[in-house]
């Protein structure tokens, strides 16, 4: 019975979408595809009228479905909206992710000059990061803001070649990735903690995030890529030369950048103010940026034999 | 040198644990580094001895009310 109601219903169809859209030609043959499955007569017409092939999939066995299961649909889509939000909302307060959003927002352009910046930093003159009304330019128009996408390649490119570097001595097992990958996350952020536990020590004002030094101390692993490259490539001597190169540029780099945002504007300038507190600072300075270099040395030396 | 991140938490948990049984009395006063030897520096610079004292004292704090909480 239902299915010569459908028929009957369906043969309505053709009349109306005559007077409806003369040249659907295709409507048409979703009309021949639509008799194959059983549907509810009455209801068919106003299916086909939105051309909603996801309804005809529905073995409706009662009339009464039809309406239901849309209800069921809207109900469920808004859950499912509902529960995304909470969980963004939850998230966003663990990790802020729109901040991490700005230190990602790069292009090819930043990355090259920031690369050559950290290879060699000698020529650069302003080091100061633009401002936008109280807010930092995003890395993508400003060559000497802080960025992430740097460190993380960089970490992971390390790993990597960490792994080659292992390989090429028959040292190598998956593993040691891990060990590998663990160890060097875990000076990384050893080496945050004492950065953010020295800052809080010496009562320094400033508007360095966690992030961002993060992101300085991630730097460096540009320098021992290229050391472990160079090493991998042309043995030792050729390793503590660009070692040695690398450490130095780093070490200018880290001195140019925190001595705009660590010391006071007079002495950012260069001019030497005397006082405890600047000579303080500039020790600090000094200090964090000397430790890269090491780090740098300790990290790779174990891989270059 | 093969550090694992587990070893990091073990290495800070037990930082944490040993600012956290220091007796004040006993030991930081003889040092000189009781908190309130330190005069309070309403000017600037709380220098560095100051600075320290007082973060001592506040992981003692924060400390205290961990521990009630986990003992219960």
């Amino acid at each position: 019975m239902d299915y010569t109601a459908t028929q009957s219903g369906f043969r309505q169809q053709p009349s109306m979408r005559l007077r409806n859209s003369p040249g659907d030609s295709p409507d048409g043959s979703q009309l021949f595809e639509d008799t194959s499955r059983a549907g509810p007569g009455p209801q068919a017409g106003y299916r086909n009228q939105q051309a909603g092939p996801q309804t005809a999939g529905f073995p409706g066995q009662t009339l009464l479905s039809e309406p239901m299961s849309n209800l069921a649909m809207a109900y469920g889509s808004s859950l499912a909206s509902q529960g995304r939000e909470m969980v963004d909302k939850n998230l966003d307060r663990f990790i802020p992710i729109s901040k991490l959003k700005y230190y990602f927002a790069v292009d090819t352009v930043y990355v090259g000059k920031k690369l050559g910046l950290l290879v060699f930093p000698y020529m650069h003159e302003n080091w100061e990061v633009s401002y936008q009304q109280d807010t930092p330019v995003a890395p993508r128009f400003d060559v000497n803001a802080p960025d992430l996408y740097i460190p993380t390649m960089g970490f992971i490119t390390y790993i990597l070649v960490a792994g080659l570097a292992l390989g090429t001595q028959s040292r190598f097992s998956p593993e040691l990735l891990g060990v590998q990958a663990s160890s060097a996350l875990v000076w990384l952020i050893m080496e945050v903690l004492v950065v953010l536990l020295s800052l809080y020590l010496v009562t320094v004002n400033t508007d360095l995030t966690t992030i961002d030094l993060l992101a300085f101390a991630g730097y460096k692993y540009v320098g021992m890529i290229v050391g472990l490259v160079a090493g991998l490539l042309f043995g030792k001597p050729a390793y503590y030369l660009s070692l040695l190169w690398c450490c130095a540029a780093i070490f200018v780099f880290m001195i140019r950048t925190l001595r705009l945002k660590l010391l006071s504007e007079a002495a950012a300038e260069g001019k030497l103010v005397r006082g405890a507190r600047n000579q303080l600072r500039m020790y600090l300075t000094m200090a964090i940026a000397a430790a890269q270099p090491i780090f740098m040395y300790w990290l790779t030396f174990h891989l270059v034999r | 040198m093969a550090f694992t991140l587990y070893s990091l938490i073990q290495a800070a948990i037990l930082c944490i644990n040993a600012v956290a049984v220091l007796h004040e009395e006993r030991f930081l006063r003889k040092i000189g580094w009781g908190v309130d030897q330190s005069v309070g520096g309403f000017g600037d610079e709380p220098g560095i001895k100051v600075q320290l004292m007082n973060l001592i004292r506040s992981v003692r704090t924060v400390m205290r009310v961990k521990k009630k909480n986990f003992n219960i």
